[in-house]
């Protein structure tokens, strides 16, 4: 039957308030709490959901960066998954690490594993890039069932009603295929004590971008880092011609 | 056994001060008084800096008020401390200038216990919102003020863990530590008292004290007094709850939601003893009674029987839930119960129980415009029916509006008197009621 390829990125975690360095190089990642990227949990979960209806096999889950990584790829083996892959890549390269490389990686590692499907979040919420699933289905020439709502396996084709400006819209792709998940496509599943321990056996297999064939350049330049400018504090006015000359005043009417 | 009072004299001077109007000007005389605050001001602002203490009355009046029917008392002023040492601080500077304290945690509580009756200076805590201190082996955590029911649940999500207490609102974990917080899940895992380990309070002099220990988290001792147990409950009358470590559970595996009409509230009430004595570790067992369940219906355009009704929940390993639902279903049609209906999976479970979660605005939306006043009653398991029999006689003979839900497992329940907080006669015969129910109950052994 059928192989499935999920990406989790290891992200700071939603609740935190995000600080930006001094430098302005970027933001304080350390002794920050880190976790699962909240799309990747939602693409975690249809995949696990996929393979408890029994349209596909196995479930893979893969991530890239330090050892820090292994953590994030256990937490998806307890929601469900049977293996997983981490890529290692660290220090300059993690830095610089963007959509580009992530696709090249999962475009490989997906002709290697002869996944039918590559399950994604539709974007990660440290980057807000929204480009990994679309390039990665560019790069293996494969159609693309992005922000996805509602996921459907027909035989050898996939039903995908997706979120867009204007409603929804409902595609039917051939297989294999990359889909991304948006928001309202599942609920996922909590991890318990039980599958945390049985994850602790599963297999992570490591490997290099090198070993499949991908270079880390990036052409990318981060310059600089600056937080929102601070809201000023609103002005009062005590009457209408007041608000009308203030108005004026500074150039809006 | 319910008793026709007259009102007392104390009872007319209490409401006499219109005690369920929505905050009402501030007077000049509660605000600054004479020179001593020109003294105190700087010395708060040198300890939490210049954006932490404010005068405003907005932020004054946002601080005096929770979500009860109590009308807003505002403190004259509200500080934020940022860690344990400017709460120690603040609190020397107020017991040297004989300053009345108020902590204020996530102002979500139903007892108007953040009111400043007599003025004085609000501690709001929720800029020390750190989680500290996870032993995911030994089942506990440490968190400051700022850190909610729900935001720890969230932060705990990846460890299999999770903190069970629900009692409603997204409340902070201390604020709960204070008031000795309770709520659905009690009848499996506890109330606050049971699953609080240890405490850092400051005291009203600004000493700091750890009630187990410094750094303390034994899940059971038998060593020295319980001072841990005096704080929880203790509505910040004592001391200023900075941090508090808690007992943590493993998330269940598997869930199970499930809802049964009864034709009456003895049928009910056995089957939730009979449910107990079998030792079905149930999870939440909740009781509506039928002007409830009707309010819910109204609210949430639902169909449920209008009769009293149960809401259970059962929390294990997919094999134990299936032994659990057939013992109770069994139980429940032993005692007339029909309409069994139960539900595995999170969306259903979420509509089973939509009904309970939004009994309070259900019960509000029964009057328009009226406030909702709860009373919170716990008698022995076996005195429940009773209680509850008479209870709704006496609302029916005294025209008032007062739909019935509670934690029927641990023998509590919550009659919500919907009024209209300006009928001067009603407000009167609510406070009887009340009055007549505290007498019943002091009665019951």
């Amino acid at each position: 039957m059928s192989r499935v390829l999920v990406g989790v990125k290891r992200v700071i975690d939603y609740a935190v308030k995000i600080r930006v360095k001094p430098d302005h190089s970027g933001v304080v990642t350390d002794g920050v709490k880190h976790s699962m990227n909240p799309f990747c949990e939602i693409a975690v979960e249809e995949a696990v959901k996929l393979k408890e209806k029994k349209f596909i096999k196995e479930v893979v889950a893969v991530s890239c960066g330090p050892t820090q990584v292994t953590e994030t790829i256990r937490t998806a083996l307890a929601m469900g998954c049977d293996r997983g892959i981490h890529v290692e890549v660290s220090g300059k390269d993690y830095e610089a690490m963007g959509p580009l490389q992530i696709s090249k990686i999962f475009a490989a590692l997906a002709k290697k594993e002869e996944a039918s499907l590559v399950i994604l979040g539709k974007q990660a919420i440290d980057d807000d890039c929204n480009q990994t699933g679309q390039m990665t289905a560019a790069l293996l020439d494969w159609p693309q069932g992005t922000f996805a709502s509602e996921v459907t396996i027909d035989g050898e084709k996939v039903k995908v009603v997706r979120e867009i400006d204007g409603g929804l819209e409902t595609i039917k792709i051939s297989m294999p295929a990359v889909l991304t998940a948006d928001l309202r496509l599942n609920t996922p599943r909590y991890a318990t004590l039980p599958n945390i321990m049985k994850a602790k056996k599963k297999k992570i297999a490591t490997m290099k971008p090198a070993d499949l064939g991908v270079d880390m350049v990036s052409r990318v330049e981060v310059l600089r880092v600056d937080e929102p400018p601070t809201r000023l504090a609103g002005v009062k006015v005590e009457t209408v011609d007041d608000l009308v000359a203030k108005l004026k005043a500074n150039g809006t009417i | 056994m319910t008793f026709a009072l007259r009102p007392t004299r104390r009872l007319y001077a209490h409401l006499s001060t219109s005690n369920f109007v929505q905050c009402r000007t501030i007077k000049k005389e509660h605000t600054l008084k004479n020179g001593g605050w020109e003294r105190v001001i700087p010395a708060f602002r040198s300890v939490c800096g210049e954006d932490g203490v404010s005068l405003g009355e907005a932020v004054r009046e946002q601080h005096g008020r929770d979500e009860s029917v109590h009308r807003c008392r505002p403190p004259d002023v509200v500080v934020w401390p940022r860690s344990v040492e400017e709460v120690s601080a603040l609190a020397k500077i107020c017991h040297h200038h004989h300053l009345h304290i108020i902590p204020f945690g996530t102002g979500t509580g139903l007892e108007g216990g953040v009111g400043a009756l007599k003025g004085g200076v609000c501690f709001s805590l929720r800029n020390m919102d750190r989680v500290l201190d996870l032993h995911q082996e030994d089942f506990d955590v440490s968190v400051e003020p700022g850190v909610t029911r729900k935001g720890l649940n969230s932060y705990l999500r990846d460890t299999g863990l999770w903190f069970p207490v629900d009692p409603g609102a997204d409340a902070s974990l201390c604020g709960m530590a204070a008031t000795s917080a309770s709520g659905t899940n009690a009848v499996r895992y506890g109330t606050m008292r049971e699953n609080v380990l240890n405490l850092e309070v400051v005291l009203a002099d600004g000493s700091i004290i750890h009630t187990a220990g410094r750094g303390r988290r034994p899940r059971k001792t038998s060593a020295g007094y319980n001072l841990t147990n005096l704080f929880v409950g203790s509505e910040g009358t004592l001391g200023v709850i900075t941090k508090t470590t808690l007992r943590l559970y493993g998330v269940p595996e598997a869930m199970v939601s499930a809802v049964c009409t009864f034709p009456s509230v003895q049928a009910a009430v056995d089957s939730t003893v009979q449910v107990l004595q079998t030792g079905v570790p149930i999870a939440r067992i909740e009781f509506l009674d039928d002007v409830m369940i009707d309010a819910c219906n109204s609210f949430n355009s639902l169909s449920y029987p209008v009769a009293p009704t149960l809401f259970l929940e059962f929390h294990g390993t997919e094999k134990s839930l299936e032994e659990q639902v057939t013992v109770t279903e069994e139980i429940t049609q032993a005692n007339g119960g029909s309409d069994f209906s139960w539900a595995r999976d999170a969306e259903t479970r979420g509509r089973l129980w939509k009904a309970r979660h939004d009994a309070w605005y259900a019960a509000l939306a029964l009057r328009p415009g009226c406030k909702a006043y709860s009373t919170d009653v716990c008698v022995p398991l076996s005195r429940l029916p009773q209680i509850i029999v008479e209870t709704k006689e006496d609302l029916m003979l005294n025209g008032l509006t007062g739909p019935i839900a509670g934690h029927v497992g641990d023998g509590n329940f919550h009659c919500i008197m919907v009024m209209d907080p300006n009928d001067q006669d009603e407000v009167i015969r609510v406070h009887e009621f009340t009055e007549r129910l505290a007498s019943s109950v002091s009665l019951m052994l």
